[in-house]
C-alpha cells in the first residue's frame, strides 16, 4: 500500500469522484486558480475547468446557500470553507438550512451536498483563526459531522461522503496535512458513522479523533514503554456517534481518558463521559478523565499557544491519573 | 389571453383570499399553531408571478407563503392540512405555516429565516445552468429582506455568475412594524439592484395583469439574457405582519384606504366586468363555488389524521443508521 499525506488523501478522493461522476464539482474560496489554500485541489482548474472548479467571492452564506441550492437539482457539490472559523458567517446556512431542509418538508428536499473545512490550532494564527468549534456543529441532528484523523479514513470518508445523499460538515485539520500513512489502491470507501479501534490495548482507553488521534498514538507509543498498552477509539464521526467500539472497549479496560483539541465545556469528552457513564456505569474502575484545549482564546505568542493546546504529555498524565 | 385564463386568476386570486380568512378563523380557535402570515391583500403578486412562468421555471419564497404555494399547485385541501399540522400536509405536518413545498410543482419553499432562501434561489440557478436546463429561477422576498448580507451576497454573486434568476422584491412597505424608510437608505428598493448593474422594474402589485405583464417579459428576458433580473412589485398587507399584531406601526386609516381603494380583487373584478370578460353574475357565482371548495377544504384538513409519534425522526436523514 502506498504511504501519502492526508493532503494526497483528500485530493485523490475529490480527484476520482469528479471523474467518476459529473454530477461532482467544488466551489469555495480560491479552489481554482490558487489551487486551493491548503493545495488540496492543485491541478484541479486546469483539468476539470471553470465551471466545475469554481472560485467563489468571500461570501460564505453564498457559497453554502448556493451549494444547497445546486444539490437541491440533483447535483453533487463540495463546497470549501477556507477555515471552520468562516463556517460563522455560513451557521446560518450550515445549521439552519442544511441541517433542517431535508425533515422540515417531509422528505421532500435532498440536498447531497458536502461542506469541507480546516479546523484546528497551532500555527500562530490567534485567536480568531484557530478554533476547534467542531462539536457546535456536531450540535444539530439532521447534519453529518466527520473528522478523520488518517490518510486512509480521510480518503474513504470523503469520498463516501461525496456519495452521500445527506448533507455532510466534513472537517480537517490544519496541522495534519502532512501526515503520511498507508492508503489501500482502488476504491476504499469507509462508513460514515463507524468509530474504530486505531491501535489495540487491554489497560486504558484513549477516545479521540482527528489531530488528537496524532497525539494520542504519540503518547500511546511512551506508555508502552512503560508497559501500559492503551486502546485507542478514533470517533472519525461526530455526528452520529457510534459508541460501539468505545464501550466495548471499555467494559475491557474499565478506564477512560477522552482527548480532544477544543474545549473541554460542553465537549466532545463530555458528551462521550456521559455516554459512558450511562451505557457502562457497571464497569467504571476510575473517574473518567478529560484531556482538552485550555479555556482562552488560542494566543499568537507561540508558547502560550502550545500551552493552551493539548500535548503528549497531557494524555500520558491523565492516562497514569486513570490507572 | 382566452377567457378561462383572465377567469382563472380571479379563481385563484379568490381562493387565496378565502382560504386565508378560514385560516384566521382556525388560528383564533386554536386549531393553527405558531406564526400565521396571512396573504391578504398581496394576492395579485404572486396569481401575476406564478401565471407567467413555464412549468420548468422554479419559485421559491419566504414564510408568506400559503398563496404562492396555491398558484405553484399545492390545493387548497393540502395547504390547510400543512397549517393544521397533519400528514395529508405538503410537509406532512414537519414544516407549518411557514414551510410549504411542493418539488413535483416546482415551487421549492416556504422559508421563514429572513433572507436566507436567496442563496438558495442562486444555487437552484447554478444546478439549472450546470445542467444545460433552460429553467428560470424565480425568487421572491420582503422589503425587509434587502436590508440582510445575503441579499446582497446572493445578488452579487447571481449577475456575476450569470445565473438565471428573477429577483422579486414583494414591497408591502413595512418590514414587520418597521416602514422601509426606518430601514432601509434606499426606500425605492430597486435601485439596491442597481448596485449589482442588474435590470430592474418597479410594478404595481395590486393589480393583477400589471404583474404578469411584467413578469412574463422579465422571466423571458432572464431566460434568453441568462443573467438576473429584478422587479420590486409595490403592494400592502391588510392584516397584521401576523396574527396578534397590535398594528401600532400604521394607522386604521391608512389601512381602510388601501382596502377601499386598492384591493387587487376589487380592481380585476371591476376590469373584468367592465371589459365584458365576465359578468358580476358568473364572478359571484365563481365566489360562491369557491367557498364550498374551501369548506370541503377545511373538513379535509380537519379529519385527516394527526402524525404519529413513532413517526418523530422519519426523514431527519437520507441514510439512516
Amino acid at each position: 500500500m502506498p504511504r501519502i499525506t492526508i493532503r494526497e488523501a483528500i485530493s485523490q478522493a475529490l480527484w476520482e469522484e469528479m471523474e467518476r461522476d459529473p454530477k461532482v464539482f467544488i466551489m469555495g474560496e480560491e479552489v481554482g486558480v490558487w489551487g486551493g489554500s491548503y493545495a488540496v485541489t492543485k491541478g484541479f482548474y486546469d483539468h476539470f475547468g471553470a465551471e466545475r472548479v469554481k472560485d467563489t467571492p468571500i461570501s460564505e452564506s453564498t457559497i453554502v446557500g448556493a451549494a444547497i441550492g445546486a444539490a437541491l437539482t440533483g447535483l453533487r457539490p463540495v463546497a470549501e470553507l477556507m477555515t471552520i472559523n468562516f463556517a460563522f458567517s455560513a451557521f446560518e446556512h450550515i445549521v439552519n438550512q442544511a441541517a433542517k431542509l431535508h425533515y422540515m418538508f417531509g422528505g421532500q428536499l435532498v440536498l447531497p451536498v458536502v461542506i469541507r473545512t480546516v479546523s484546528g490550532g497551532g500555527r500562530q494564527l490567534a485567536a480568531t483563526h484557530s478554533q476547534t468549534p467542531d462539536v457546535v456543529f456536531a450540535h444539530f441532528p439532521g447534519l453529518k459531522v466527520v473528522a478523520p484523523g488518517t490518510p486512509a479514513d480521510a480518503k474513504g470518508l470523503l469520498k463516501s461522503a461525496i456519495r452521500s445523499d445527506d448533507p455532510i460538515f466534513f472537517i480537517e485539520s490544519a496541522t495534519l496535512y502532512q501526515s503520511r500513512g498507508e492508503v489501500p489502491d482502488g476504491e476504499n470507501l469507509v462508513p460514515i458513522g463507524k468509530s474504530k479501534i486505531q491501535r489495540p490495548g487491554d489497560d486504558v482507553t484513549i477516545i479521540t479523533y482527528s489531530k488528537m488521534l496524532e497525539i494520542s498514538m504519540k503518547a500511546a507509543d511512551q506508555l508502552a514503554q512503560d508497559g501500559i498498552e492503551a486502546e485507542i477509539v478514533d470517533l472519525r464521526t461526530l455526528r452520529p456517534l457510534d459508541m460501539e467500539p468505545v464501550l466495548e472497549s471499555f467494559k475491557k479496560t474499565n478506564r477512560a481518558v477522552i482527548v480532544e483539541e477544543g474545549w473541554k465545556s460542553y465537549g466532545v469528552g463530555a458528551e462521550v463521559t456521559s455516554r459512558i457513564y450511562e451505557e457502562a456505569f457497571d464497569y467504571v474502575d476510575a473517574p473518567i478523565r478529560r484531556v482538552a484545549q485550555k479555556e482562552v482564546p488560542l494566543p499568537y505568542n507561540r508558547t502560550l499557544e502550545q500551552f493552551a493546546l493539548p500535548q503528549v504529555e497531557d494524555v500520558i498524565q491523565a492516562v497514569k491519573e486513570v490507572l | 389571453m382566452k377567457k378561462e385564463e383572465y377567469v382563472d386568476l380571479f379563481h385563484q386570486m379568490i381562493r387565496i383570499r378565502l382560504v386565508e380568512e378560514q385560516a384566521s378563523i382556525l388560528y383564533q380557535q386554536g386549531k393553527i399553531g405558531g406564526f400565521l402570515h396571512l396573504y391578504i391583500g398581496q394576492e395579485a403578486v404572486s396569481t401575476g408571478l406564478v401565471s407567467a412562468r413555464k412549468p420548468q421555471d422554479r419559485v421559491i419564497t419566504a414564510y408568506r407563503d400559503h398563496g404562492v404555494a396555491m398558484n405553484c399547485g399545492i390545493p387548497a385541501k393540502v395547504v390547510l392540512a400543512e397549517l393544521l399540522g397533519k400528514t395529508t400536509g405538503c410537509s406532512e405536518g414537519r414544516g407549518g405555516s411557514m414551510h410549504m413545498a411542493d418539488v413535483e410543482q416546482n415551487f421549492w419553499g416556504g422559508h421563514a429565516i429572513v433572507g436566507a432562501h436567496l442563496p438558495i434561489a442562486a444555487g437552484l440557478a447554478l444546478g439549472d445552468r450546470y445542467q444545460e436546463h433552460d429553467s428560470v429561477t424565480i425568487c421572491m422576498f420582503g422589503d425587509g429582506a434587502t436590508n440582510i448580507g445575503y441579499f446582497h451576497e446572493a445578488l452579487n454573486l447571481s449577475k456575476l455568475w450569470g445565473l438565471s434568476v428573477l429577483w422579486v422584491c414583494e414591497n408591502n412597505l413595512y418590514g414587520m412594524g418597521t416602514a422601509v424608510e426606518r430601514a432601509s437608505a434606499v426606500s425605492e428598493i430597486r435601485q439596491k439592484a442597481e448596485g449589482y448593474m442588474i435590470p430592474n422594474q418597479r410594478v404595481d402589485g395590486m393589480d393583477v395583469l400589471k404583474v404578469r405583464e411584467a413578469a412574463e417579459k422579465a422571466i423571458e428576458k432572464v431566460r434568453k439574457d441568462k443573467s438576473p433580473y429584478f422587479l420590486e412589485i409595490q403592494t400592502y398587507r391588510f392584516r397584521g405582519h401576523s396574527m396578534g399584531d397590535p398594528e401600532r406601526y400604521r394607522t386604521a386609516e391608512e389601512v381602510k384606504r388601501w382596502q377601499n381603494k386598492e384591493d387587487p380583487l376589487g380592481i380585476y373584478h371591476k376590469y373584468l366586468v367592465e371589459n365584458e370578460i365576465a359578468t358580476s353574475d358568473e364572478l359571484d357565482k365563481m365566489e360562491k363555488d369557491t367557498e364550498q371548495e374551501v369548506q370541503d377544504a377545511v373538513q379535509f384538513a380537519e379529519s385527516s389524521p394527526e402524525p404519529a409519534t413513532d413517526d418523530l425522526f422519519k426523514n431527519l436523514y437520507v441514510e439512516m443508521e
